[in-house]
């Protein structure tokens, strides 16, 4: 049987096409090609100018044996392991406050939405390497509270906390994400949930919780995403220390390719990653499809 | 008089939010040792001269060479997004064709592509193309709509034009794309400026392609100016100066943002997008 298109009068099935044509060539260049090209890269020997040379699945032995390689994965894995659940919980604890129809509510916005905005931004990342010097604005806030300062870029297990805090500062945008999808939600179902005498906590966990549940996890993904690939920051504000304390996958992947010029190794390197957080995020799939199973 | 727990705890998060910031600007006027001597924000006293330092740059060229380098990425690569972006979205949205499930499906698959993945590819082919250290390789992938957040968002801000508006249009004579221009985009204008305005800050934002592609200091973006005045600078000597330029970095995106504040939210609370 002949498919049929529902196109307006006048309008060919290929209108479309032509149209997301833009889209299919730059899939094909700048997402299939580099996708393709990374996994023949990470099969040879190469340093970005002599001729690469056909090594099969050598780099992908040598990182079992690299200690650099099995140190940064556990550091990425513990890093977003960290921040993805405050970052979500801190969001969504913060837009839920703001849904309470406050006065005022559009200044609170953006003064969480403006870090998010500048978060990136190379000027922010200075300023926080500032804040956390050992005679800095956290520790001098610390001695004022009564605390012993901390050697934030002395200590391995306080210098991923630089980079959590920064991160989790730029809770903005996954907070309006979930301040739409809490105005979307019905006032008659908690009027409802009210009349059967369910209190303010019970109805957030029957009510809110399960109609917000697809956009939590789809938030979770974009920020797990967005961890393991992290770069910026350790780059910029600790360098990877102390001990490789904070030397991510994406450090990493960057040395050997810029700095090292193992770019066989750096493509064999970030194939791993993608393989990893693809395998993550499928994870978190089935998970949720049980969760929403259980729940139903 | 219930809600006063709230708003004190809403009130101390935003206070804590914007601290450092306020605190940026205050230390760019002040000496190293008031920096790390007192939490307050406010300077003794303001010598603008810093500022006038800090825009002199110690890297051989201006800020204002280093804006307009950043101009020059970011002002095509806006335009090139925006149509490309529509585009897309406009067919997505409007269109039915063979293997559009497919190609949705793409779009979405893509947008979960780790950025360290393909820059290395994009790095080596570039450099056999012999565009390293230009702007093309920043700026001709948006002619593309590789952002798939963009047209994602724009698709979510066509379906909710009704059809009718296209029937009419198509009645009245408009083809597929005088429809596109005279009809549909005015209505989503919102969402055009969102796509715009995120692409602004993203770009302003964006450390790891210039660092990657852009190899000569006259060629620096921003960030990568900014990146070589800490490092020439190293701790502990003259910090104001590298603060007072991190705080000049910081204004087109605040202005934009300031600007643009009102449809820009409301394009995102639309869209969806983060």
């Amino acid at each position: 049987m002949k498919k049929i298109y529902h196109n307006s009068v006048g309008v060919g099935k290929y209108t479309g096409l032509v149209l997301i044509s833009p889209f299919i060539v730059g899939f094909v260049v700048f997402i299939l090609y580099p996708f393709v090209c990374s996994f023949v890269t990470g099969l040879t020997n190469y340093d970005n100018i002599h001729q690469p040379e056909f090594i099969g699945f050598e780099n992908y032995r040598n990182m079992f044996s690299d200690s650099d390689f099995r140190k940064s994965v556990g550091v990425t894995f513990r890093y977003t392991a960290f921040f993805v659940p405050l970052k979500i919980i801190v969001s969504l604890f913060t837009a839920l406050l703001l849904s309470l129809e406050i006065k005022g509510m559009g200044i609170f916005r953006t003064s969480f939405y403006i870090p998010s905005v500048l978060g990136a931004n190379l000027a922010v990342v200075i300023m926080w390497q500032y804040l956390f010097t050992s005679d800095g604005l956290v520790n001098q806030f610390l001695e004022i509270i009564g605390l012993s300062p901390i050697s934030w870029y002395g200590n391995p297990e306080y210098s991923i906390f630089i980079i959590i805090l920064l991160r989790l500062w730029e809770f903005g945008s996954t907070m309006i994400i979930f301040l739409t999808a809490l105005r979307d939600i019905p006032k008659e179902y908690y009027d409802a949930a009210k009349v059967d005498g369910c209190g303010k906590v019970k109805s957030f966990f029957l009510i809110t919780l399960p109609l917000l549940k697809n956009v939590i996890f789809m938030n979770v993904v974009l920020q797990t995403i967005a961890g393991l690939q992290e770069f910026n920051a350790p780059y910029m504000i600790t360098e990877g220390g102390p001990l490789k304390s904070t030397y991510t996958v994406g450090m990493l992947v960057y040395d050997e390719m810029f700095r090292y010029y193992n770019a066989g190794y750096a493509n064999a390197v970030s194939w791993v990653l993608f393989v990893l957080t693809a395998v993550v995020i499928f994870i978190m799939f089935m998970l949720s499809g049980k969760l929403r199973e259980e729940m139903q | 008089m219930k809600k006063i727990p709230v708003y004190l705890i809403l009130t101390i998060t935003a206070l804590i939010m914007l601290y450092p910031l306020l605190w940026l600007i205050g230390a760019s006027f002040k000496s190293n040792g008031e920096i790390y001597g007192s939490v307050w924000f406010m300077p003794e006293n303001f010598d603008f001269e810093v500022y006038i330092n800090a825009w002199k740059t110690n890297t051989g060229y201006t800020m204002g060479h280093y804006f307009l380098n950043t101009f020059a990425v970011i002002i095509p690569k806006t335009v090139f997004a925006v149509i490309s972006s529509v585009l897309v979205a406009y067919g997505f949205a409007r269109f039915d064709f063979p293997l559009k499930k497919f190609f949705f499906a793409m779009l979405m698959g893509g947008m979960f592509m780790p950025a360290i993945v393909t820059v290395m590819p994009m790095y080596m082919l570039w450099g056999k193309l012999g565009f390293l250290d230009s702007y093309i390789p920043l700026t001709v992938p948006s002619l593309f709509a590789c952002e798939g957040m963009f047209v994602f968002m724009l698709i979510q801000f066509f379906k909710g034009l009704p059809k009718e508006l296209d029937e009419a249009s198509r009645i009245d004579g408009c083809g597929t794309f005088r429809t596109l221009f005279y009809v549909l985009l005015p209505c989503i204008k919102p969402a055009v400026i969102s796509v715009a305005v995120f692409n602004f800050l993203w770009t302003m934002n964006d450390f790891l392609n210039p660092l990657i592609f852009i190899n000569s200091t006259e060629k620096y973006t921003l960030s990568l100016a900014l990146r070589t005045s800490v490092d020439s600078t190293g701790q502990g000597y003259e910090e104001c100066k590298v603060i007072a330029m991190s705080v000049i970095g910081l204004i087109p995106s605040v202005a934009v943002f300031a600007v643009a504040q009102k449809k820009f939210i409301s394009g995102i609370t639309v869209g969806g997008l983060s």
